[in-house]
């Protein structure tokens, strides 16, 4: 499968560090499970199954060795239809349940599938505080803005005014930024992709498999039930070149049809989308992108050129990768720091402790 | 100074002594030493402490009391003691905060330094109780601490406050002579525990030698006191809280059962000292995730035990309201997971610091749907480690979250604890399986996560990483062997019943109930579970003291219950069952056995105290022989007994 160039460099620590390679090249169907596939016709889930199913062989990893956590929604039947081990958890609690497994096991590739609602909402909290220690595991949101296996609630993304079965005269919510609330977060890998362009998915999936941290990725991803054409500003062949800011690591941030739009800096630490033909530097006054900025602030203000409300235009492509070290290394390191400096445990001596006295 | 009276020597079985003060006096700390000191010397003993959860409430005022009560014998004892025979009070607060727990003629050690009256009248003493008469009852010891503590220092150069900060050393020392305690232990700890701060480590020492040499030389006291060493099996002893234990206990489960463990945990009262003691362990292969919240604490240990590791999470009742869903999953996927509830007084944030044990339904019952677990109750600060070896033992043979339950008093308490040879303890297989375990319908090896075994009902155990036994769980009702979603209503029908009954079949491995019934004779059985246990103990020795008839028996298995419970129930006129919350077990026994017990129930955020428990009890043995209410004598006479009647000793 190809994939585009996202400009990243090489070097960084893989993330499938320590996951033992497979013994043999993979293909798709081996990673296809015997369940019966139950998501509607026409959701956006199969697109990013079929393109996931089709990237783990590249991985080059033992298929024993991956494992999917996943929490409650549509998104989280995912791991049924993957023959890898997967754990189908309960409502936003897969980066908590992860986490766990990410520390106890060096040797795996872990990955959580959630959406909207299951990380944002009812696990806000696991997913900021997984983001802030960089554990070792994979964040994948399907963000579709709405509630989906409830049949058709406002999410924490939908936009304002959004009128559905629980806000009959318009939701007074404002929604997440899913990406903007990863960056708050000080998360250290941070993408943007959608369901429908498989090359720009693979490539943003392999990149977040080689991230050694946490890695969060939203996959736009559409509900032809409940939310159909909320992402079709990006995906309208007429519209979605003006719609698409795409980030690629060291180039100038252009697009536009004919490449007549651009990023530039605007005011304090912010950003703007301007008319090439507007600015007075033409192309030199582009934002080269980097995604290794060290301070988020930057990926932050890039976040922002995201619509809040009915999606007409929004960066996709990595905002962040910079190095920190994983919570879970960390955790294992002080494991056999103690263990050497101190010798392996024995039981005996400490239960027994220092203060004993002997009746004979 | 030279002593002009020769001091007495008088010889006691057993002195329950308190220390209260500030809680920034530092009395857990004096009371911890005393401790080390007494059970160095070979005295069994029990512990309690009782603190506010302000870390500092307003200084002299009552709710910034905080006390440490020890009982020491020459012969074994099971509670900390109803009432001290010594009371040590530091200011005005903790003398009026504790006198009324105080018999007459006990003994009332006091620091005067802060009887002023703008002190006094802050706590509601419009007249100085020191001078009013009010104590004459007592044998009042009224001594100016703080300044003879500052006195004892000021070679060392400190300021008066960092001086009179030593207070507590000089009252320790002053107790340790009385009782005569053998002090090579506190100057060493306090020789290490202020390696750093020479002054303050050289103020400490000579406040404490200066106490000391108080009682030998000044004229206050005309009677030394002591007690014996107790006669206990042979072996080898240390002293241990319940939290330490409870963690040593978790520790040792796992390396028996030859795994690594995970405890996930979020700080909350008073369980947080296991989390700090894991912490510690790491060199045993233990991880510690101090999480973001009480959810994620159990997630993550969920997580952990789906990779193959002891996944444990260590809370108290409003954590456990948290995790409930979380264990839920546990049962639904029948993972090993090791739930400790450290109870506390509720309901909703309660008394984080006192004593209950009202959680008892809410662990069996507090999930959605049928989600039945094994639930285990430690009696005593040392069976806290063996309670978490076999809550070890059951997980993980049974592939099941169990319940551990404990409580402030067993957590912070503390007894001599006869230390246990490692290779005494069982070894737990988690038996792994690693190989495929059935065959499907085209011939070929598969590997089936839910394939019971037949005796014990445990399904199949395969973790990420075995080749070739991939598979997917979760929340979802299974299909019976496969694992796989079902809906099916038989199905569900059958996966019910199944996961309850390999959760009763576990009474088939338990020790059946063991009942103390001296000579068989007896026509009333007192049943407790949990913490109860030494008050209740203390209670009978007392009714036996006055001939009173009566059998004693106590759960650690509270589901499922030992397999002889109900027969043993039913050999008996009465049962009685005191408990620390409005009847919970009561209201199991008699839903289980349609037996109508007893219940005593008092919920008072202490444990219950020996001499009421007496009186309980006699009343009931001379009710069951048809003895009128106006006739009864034998739970007065058992409450009443007087304190030096070897009651405890008392078999």
């Amino acid at each position: 499968m190809s994939t585009v160039d996202l400009g990243l460099p090489g070097g960084l620590p893989s993330g499938l560090q320590g996951v033992p390679a497979a013994d043999a090249p993979q293909n798709r169907k081996e990673y296809v499970s015997d369940q019966e596939v139950r998501w509607c016709p026409g959701c956006g889930d199969y697109a990013v199954l079929a393109a996931f199913q089709g990237f783990l062989p590249e991985l080059g990893i033992k298929r024993e060795n991956i494992a999917m956590v996943s929490g409650i929604g549509c998104s989280s039947r995912f791991p049924y239809y993957l023959s890898t081990y997967g754990m189908h958890s309960i409502h936003g609690r897969a980066p908590a349940i992860a986490t766990g497994l990410a520390t106890a096991r060096p040797d795996l590739s872990v990955w959580v599938v959630t959406g909207d609602g299951d990380a944002l909402s009812i696990g806000g909290n696991h997913l900021i505080h997984t983001l802030r220690r960089n554990v070792n595991l994979k964040i994948l949101l399907f963000n579709n803005r709405i509630y989906g296996l409830t049949k058709g609630q406002y999410s924490p993304t939908s936009e304002p005014g959004k009128v559905t079965k629980s806000t009959p005269m318009g939701s007074v919510d404002t929604p997440f930024n899913p990406v903007s609330l990863a960056l708050g977060a000080e998360a250290t890998f941070v993408a943007r992709t959608i369901d429908s362009d498989r090359k720009h998915l693979t490539s943003v999936l392999k990149a977040a498999a080689e991230h050694r941290g946490t890695s969060f990725v939203e996959i736009y991803q559409n509900c032809p039930i409940f939310n159909d054409n909320a992402f079709d500003a990006i995906k309208d062949p007429e519209t979605r070149d003006d719609a698409i800011i795409p980030l690629v690591h060291g180039a100038p941030i252009r697009f536009g049809t004919d490449g007549h739009l651009g990023v530039v800096r605007d005011g304090f630490a912010s950003l703007a989308v301007r008319e090439i033909a507007d600015l007075p530097g033409g192309e030199a006054d582009l934002v080269i992108h980097d995604a290794h900025t060290p301070d988020p602030a930057y990926a932050f203000a890039l976040s922002r050129l995201t619509d809040s409300g009915i999606l007409h235009q929004a960066p996709i492509g990595i905002f962040r990768s910079v190095d920190r070290p994983a919570y879970d290394d960390l955790v294992r390191q002080q494991i056999t720091t103690a263990t050497e400096s101190q010798g392996a445990g024995d039981l005996q001596s400490l239960i027994t402790g220092a203060d004993t006295w002997t009746v004979a | 100074m030279i002593r002009t009276v020769t001091i007495e020597v008088k010889q006691l079985d057993r002195v329950v002594i308190r220390f209260a003060g500030d809680s920034g006096d530092g009395m857990q700390l004096t009371g911890d030493r005393f401790t080390a000191e007494t059970a160095s010397f070979g005295n069994d003993l029990s512990t309690l402490p009782n603190f506010p959860a302000e870390i500092r409430a307003p200084a002299g005022t009552l709710p910034g009391v905080s006390s440490f009560q020890l009982h020491f014998a020459d012969h074994d004892i099971l509670t900390p003691g109803d009432a001290p025979d010594v009371l040590i009070a530091m200011n005005p607060a903790a003398l009026k905060a504790n006198l009324e727990d105080v018999p007459r003629g006990a003994t009332v050690i006091v620091d005067t330094s802060d009887f002023t009256p703008r002190n006094l009248k802050r706590i509601g003493y419009d007249e100085n109780p020191l001078e009013n008469g009010e104590l004459e009852a007592y044998h009042v010891v009224a001594l100016n601490l703080t300044g003879m503590t500052v006195e004892s220092v000021k070679e060392f150069g400190l300021s008066r406050k960092d001086a009179s900060r030593a207070k507590n050393m000089y009252a320790l020392g002053l107790v340790s002579w009385l009782f005569q305690r053998p002090v090579d232990s506190t100057i060493t700890f306090l020789q290490t525990k202020f390696a750093g701060k020479p002054d303050i480590r050289d103020a400490n020492i000579a406040a404490f030698r200066a106490g000391y040499n108080f009682g030998e030389t000044a004229e206050e006291f005309s009677v030394r006191y002591e007690v014996k060493p107790a006669v206990m099996p042979t072996g080898t002893y240390r002293n241990i809280s319940g939290n330490l234990a409870l963690a040593y206990g978790l520790v040792a489960g796992a390396q028996r059962a030859g795994l690594a463990m995970v405890l996930g945990a979020y700080p909350i009262t008073p369980a947080s000292d296991v989390l700090h003691e894991l912490s510690k362990l790491k060199r045993f292969n233990v991880t510690t995730i101090q999480a973001e919240d009480e959810i994620a604490g159990v997630g993550a240990a969920l997580g952990a035990s789906f990779g193959g590791a002891l996944g444990v999470t260590t809370s108290s009742g409003p954590g456990i309201s948290l995790k409930s869903e979380t264990i839920g999953l546990g049962v639904m996927l029948e993972l090993p997971l090791i739930v400790c509830d450290i109870q506390r007084a509720g309901p909703s944030t309660g008394m984080p610091t006192k004593t209950e044990q009202a959680d008892l339904l809410q662990v069996m019952f507090g999930r959605n749907g049928e989600a039945p677990l094994p639930v285990l109750a430690a009696q005593s600060p040392a069976d806290c480690f063996a309670i978490a070896v076999e809550a070890t033992r059951i997980a993980v043979t049974y592939r099941t979250p169990v319940i551990v339950l404990s409580d402030g008093y067993l957590a912070n308490g503390s007894e001599p604890w006869q230390i246990p040879s490692v290779d005494s303890l069982p070894t737990i297989d988690p038996n792994f399986t690693v190989e495929p375990n059935a065959t499907d319908a085209q011939g070929k090896a598969t590997y089936l996560p839910y394939l019971r075994d037949p005796e014990t009902l445990a399904r199949a155990w395969a973790i990420p990483g075995t080749a070739g036994l991939d598979h997917r769980i979760g929340g979802l009702e299974k299909e019976d062997k496969t694992g796989n979603i079902s809906y099916d209503p038989a199905n569900h029908d059958l996966m019910i019943r199944t996961r309850q009954a390999k959760i009763d079949g576990i009474a088939r491995t338990i020790e059946p109930l063991h009942v103390d019934d001296p000579d068989g004779t007896a026509k009333v059985l007192v049943l407790g579970w949990g913490s109860t246990y030494g008050p209740i103990g203390a209670g009978v020795r007392r009714v036996r003291a006055v001939g009173g008839k009566i059998a004693q028996a106590h759960l650690r298995h509270l589901n499922p219950f030992p397999a002889n419970l109900g027969d043993v129930l039913r050999s008996y006129d009465k049962v009685l069952v005191p408990e620390m919350n409005l009847g919970q077990l009561a209201m199991l026994l008699r839903a289980k056995y349609l037996i109508d017990v007893v219940s005593y129930a008092q919920v008072r955020g202490m444990p219950l105290g020996a001499a009421e428990l007496a009186e309980v009890i006699g009343n009931l043995v001379e009710e069951t022989a048809g003895i009128d209410d106006d006739a009864r004598q034998l739970g007065t006479a058992a409450a009443n007994l007087t304190h030096w009647d070897h009651l405890e000793g008392a078999r």
